[in-house]
């Protein structure tokens, strides 16, 4: 567990404030995660001291730069146990990393008739980039459905997957549901069959331990503004043979060996893949965010938050055996992160987004950019509240006596 | 009532609540229930107002030289602030709907849902009103 909550808290500037008269409570953190001093002291530093382009000129602060910058390739590598720091490429962020796979490894592998499987709790970014690539090549996307609890039916994948399935692109915890998926049961069935295997660690990485190596996965992506690192920033984690074969992604400097008007010779990876200037402060930071999350130890966080769920999930029953039932919990796997989804009776989510926001209190509200999870569940939206590691139980509290009063009202 | 008295009359009722975000939030959503039913045969595809998470319906008709509305929404704040406009522009003339200033959104504040924000569609229908008033004045002309 995490000893001194006040201590982290501190660390975070942001949370100290009030959101119309209240105290704010920060429960959209599946949206992105706050940012500790130690990050935003980064940023500053690098355009205060440090600012100048990477991997290019001989003076003093490009060296710098670039070996600030490279030194967060090297702790990402640790973070997720990858094999070389040149199998981790940034990007902008996990979107950029799905759509560099499905472009250029699908460009390169996909053939008519073959399959992608991906499944029903996908985040919109794991199935456009998907459908995308299939409908160019003629290839044909696969959905592993789920049962009402928010679990994939694994007999179902079992069914589903064949010799056809090229590439099973799966999130490892569900943005919307919370959901842990049995990731490495996926890749071991994926590989025996001769199908790679992308994750979407967008939530994953903040909650679970990451080791590529043990999994064993081909292709994981992360978003460190999840991670408690600046916007703009991702990673493409992927086995070098497998980077090495594919063809880059966009033209233009830092990714070339040679060039002349006749032929072009791209560099070795990960350089291949990070065409122009990248977000170097933005990088830089988020080493700091890694080493915060590594100081604090991904056991305690997650014992942690598993605490916060607990005592949310309990006081939600509460409200519920007073009030008829009025809060439906969406999204009740037996294992999961801290990301709870509900509805309330007779009320629109937008309607109790906004009455929370009233009470100082942010949390996500719609179709969490999966709508055809939505549908699985015939639900237009949810209100989703996430928990981080500088949240409280006395948080939680604030939110369960607003659900109350929000219940309360809707049974008018 | 002028538009401009109206938004006046709306403004003095909301200042009870001091500012206070949670009350407004309860009022707008009593207001809403003030709302003349609209007949569902009128809530189609082609009188939708659509935001991402909160949708509207708007159904003018022009009767001697003024514009009458029917509205609806499937979220109760927008419901009400639904109601406030439709108190504000219902059986008014072209003329003054289009030049009329919604200064009440942001005294009362809700100036968040005539914003940028794509998830409401109360943005979309102060411009959807607006446009039938344009439309009725050039056909009226």
């Amino acid at each position: 567990m995490l000893d001194n909550i006040t201590y982290i808290r501190a660390q975070f500037p942001i949370l100290h404030q009030e959101v119309n008269g209240k105290p704010l409570v920060y429960f959209d953190n599946a949206a992105t995660t706050q940012k500790p001093r130690q990050v935003i002291d980064a940023l500053k530093r690098y355009y205060e001291l440090d600012n100048a382009n990477i991997h290019r000129a001989a003076h003093t602060l490009a060296a710098r730069s670039t070996d600030y910058f490279e030194a967060t390739r090297k702790t990402i590598q640790q973070f997720i146990n990858a094999k070389e720091e040149a199998e981790c490429i940034f990007t902008k962020g996990v979107t950029e990393s799905i759509n560099l796979v499905a472009q250029t490894w699908g460009k390169a592998n996909l053939n008519a008739g073959d399959e992608v499987l991906i499944t029903t709790m996908e985040h919109h970014s794991n199935i456009v980039p998907w459908q995308m690539i299939c409908e160019e090549k003629g290839a044909i996307l696969k959905v592993t459905p789920i049962n009402n609890s928010g679990e994939l039916l694994m007999e179902e994948f079992d069914k589903l997957l064949s010799t056809k399935t090229k590439i099973v692109a799966c999130v490892w915890v569900s943005n919307a549901l919370g959901t842990i998926n049995p990731v490495k049961e996926i890749i071991q069935k994926a590989h025996s069959v001769g199908a790679i295997v992308l994750l979407d660690g967008a939530q994953a990485c903040s909650h679970m331990q990451v080791d590529v190596q043990a999994l064993d996965c081909d292709f994981l992506t992360i978003s460190s503004h999840k991670l408690y690192g600046p916007t703009g920033v991702g990673v493409l984690y992927g086995k070098r043979e497998l980077l090495d074969a594919m063809p880059p992604y966009e033209g233009g400097g830092e990714m070339i060996k040679d060039v002349t008007f006749e032929k072009t010779t791209y560099n070795e990876i990960p350089y291949k893949f990070e065409a122009g200037t990248p977000n170097i402060g933005g990088v830089i930071a988020f080493k700091f965010a890694l080493d915060y999350v590594n100081e604090l130890g991904k056991e305690n966080i997650a014992k942690h938050e598993d605490h916060l769920l607990k005592h949310f999930v309990d006081g939600v029953n509460q409200i519920n055996l007073l009030n008829n039932n009025a809060i439906n919990l969406v999204g009740e796997a037996k294992s999961k992160v801290s990301v709870q989804s509900f509805t309330i009776n007779n009320m629109h989510h937008f309607d109790v987004g906004m009455m929370l926001d009233a009470k100082g209190i942010a949390v996500r509200t719609g179709h969490h950019c999966t709508q055809p999870l939505m549908q699985r569940f015939n639900l237009e939206g949810t209100v989703r509240a996430s928990f981080a590691l500088y949240n409280t139980t006395a948080e939680i509290d604030t939110l369960l006596q607003a659900l109350s009063s929000i219940v309360k009202f809707s049974n008018r | 009532m002028t538009t401009t008295n109206i938004q006046n009359e709306i403004i003095d009722n909301f200042s009870l609540f001091e500012g206070d975000m949670e009350s407004t939030l309860f009022y707008l959503m009593d207001l809403g229930k003030k709302l003349p039913t609209m007949p569902d045969e009128h809530k189609t595809e082609t009188y939708i107002v659509k935001g991402c998470q909160s949708k509207v319906w708007v159904f003018p008709t022009f009767i001697d030289g003024k514009v009458y509305f029917e509205a609806d929404s499937n979220t109760e704040i927008t419901k009400g602030l639904v109601y406030l406009l439709w108190s504000i522009w219902n059986a008014q003339t072209p003329d003054e709907i289009l030049t009329s200033e919604l200064f009440f959104i942001d005294k009362i504040g809700m100036s968040r849902m005539i914003g940028s924000q794509r998830s409401n569609g109360f943005a979309n229908m102060i411009k959807q009103m607006k446009l039938y008033a344009l439309a009725y004045r050039t056909k009226d002309a």
